[in-house]
């Protein structure tokens, strides 16, 4: 979707500025945030596809105003909700008002190290891969209402496969429920002033991790 | 949404900070009811990222790359399975992929459309990383953004910018400093600044060290 989410090339955000000495935290309230969507992970009740599909569903005036881990948290009510882990009454009410419903796996001590590893993205394929380094790609042109990983910035614009990554889950298909629908992934490299025109720092290469459906030869 | 609401004038940072606080101690508490998650698990979950990750790990790894031709030529190959077979941490995540600066080549690191990083290797991502001005401007203007972090590169430096827009992962492996050829690899380690692996800083020099 064409979300505040997507933000390359937008002005107006503002220096970039650096804390020293940042500590992992900002408030308790984040780490719990944090532990909860890792700990979720386990019920298999959404993949990390919805999770993103759910933070960029919120209003574009909260996606901007909120902090990073409030914006997870609001997300994670989404999810859970969504896949009907809780209840709209029980938000409100600030417990649980029935019980749980059966998940997968509930993380336990025991199991605890998958909390912090991220697992395998690609998948077994009999498919060829329809591109090869060098090849050069041009991005479609799509405008989906739903979740891509396929930044505005980089559609319907001439680049070079630079990599082939293997094929992997497909967020489009993901964030939707619809499977993982494996495909092939690519790195396709663009320069500077074919994202940005003419004045582009022609220093610069931009790269984008491209799965094989937003592309066609050009 | 509740949050949406405010029967007061009071919107101090801090009050957004306890409403916050608030709602995220109800959705543990709710989990918790439901039997999905074990607060003694997530204390733990917390735990592991307040002490035990972070850019340190990366640091070795970097280090290691410098004084160790051999290492380097396996992780630019495939970085999970080189640094796997550090025994750093105990499992890296898979599709890690270590891209090196040259003399005349300079890498960045981001993700525009959510918060993608390495963190296996580099801990949490800060705050500015996560942020619209980072994202905004790091595939238009790199310069810039270095600028903002007292970078400035040579005006023929090639930079290429690395948009994290699947589940492959960065870092990049910066240029070893001048004037440490007698370095062992504990000493290059306390040169590998965070920023120099994502792309937005440039390791510390020798001189900057007190060692």
């Amino acid at each position: 979707m064409n979300g505040v989410h997507d933000m390359g090339g937008m002005h107006g955000f503002g220096k970039v500025e650096s804390e020293p000495n940042e500590p992992p935290f900002h408030a308790g309230w984040e780490g719990r945030v944090l532990a909860m969507q890792r700990a979720l992970r386990a019920t298999g009740a959404w993949n990390i596809d919805m999770s993103r599909d759910a933070q960029e569903r919120l209003p574009a005036e909260v996606y901007l105003s909120v902090s990073y881990y409030h914006r997870w948290a609001l997300g994670m009510e989404r999810n859970a909700l969504d896949q009907r882990l809780i209840d709209a009454d029980e938000i409100a009410a600030g417990h649980a008002l029935r019980p749980g419903k059966p998940v997968q796996r509930t993380m336990t001590k025991d199991t605890i190290g998958a909390a912090f590893t991220r697992g395998s993205f690609s998948r077994p394929t009999s498919t060829v891969g329809r591109f090869k380094p060098g090849d050069r790609v041009r991005t479609l042109n799509i405008n989906p209402p739903s979740h891509t990983r396929l930044p505005r910035y980089a559609r319907g614009r001439v680049g070079a496969v630079e990599a082939v990554r293997g094929c992997h889950v497909f967020p489009d298909s993901a964030a939707t429920g619809a499977g993982e629908n494996p495909q092939w992934l690519y790195t396709v490299v663009f320069e500077g002033r074919e994202l940005w025109g003419e004045s582009a720092d022609p220093t610069l290469k931009v790269s984008v991790e491209a799965f094989e459906p937003y592309l066609e030869p050009a | 949404m509740a949050m949406s609401t405010h029967d007061h004038d009071d919107h101090d940072h801090g009050s957004e900070l306890s409403e916050t606080q608030l709602r995220v101690r109800a959705l543990e508490t709710i989990l918790t009811e439901k039997g999905y998650v074990d607060p003694a698990v997530l204390d733990l979950i917390v735990e592991h990222y307040e002490t035990k990750t972070g850019p340190h790990v990366g640091a070795r790894v970097i280090a290691k790359a410098w004084v160790d031709p051999q290492f380097k030529a396996a992780l630019l190959a495939d970085a999970t399975e080189a640094i796997a077979a550090l025994g750093l941490i105990s499992r890296v995540g898979d599709h890690l992929i270590a891209v090196e600066n040259t003399p005349t080549l300079h890498n960045m690191i981001v993700c525009t459309l959510c918060s993608c990083y390495p963190w296996d290797v580099l801990g949490l991502p800060p705050v500015w990383y996560k942020s619209a001005p980072y994202r905004s401007r790091a595939v238009m203007d790199p310069r810039g953004v270095l600028a903002d972090f007292g970078v400035a590169l040579p005006a023929d430096t090639e930079i290429r910018v690395w948009d994290s827009t699947a589940e492959t992962r960065f870092m990049v492996l910066p240029s070893r400093p001048a004037r440490t050829e007698t370095w062992n690899e504990e000493r290059l380690a306390s040169l590998v600044t965070r920023d120099c692996m994502i792309g937005t800083g440039l390791p510390r020099r020798p001189e900057e060290t007190s060692s």
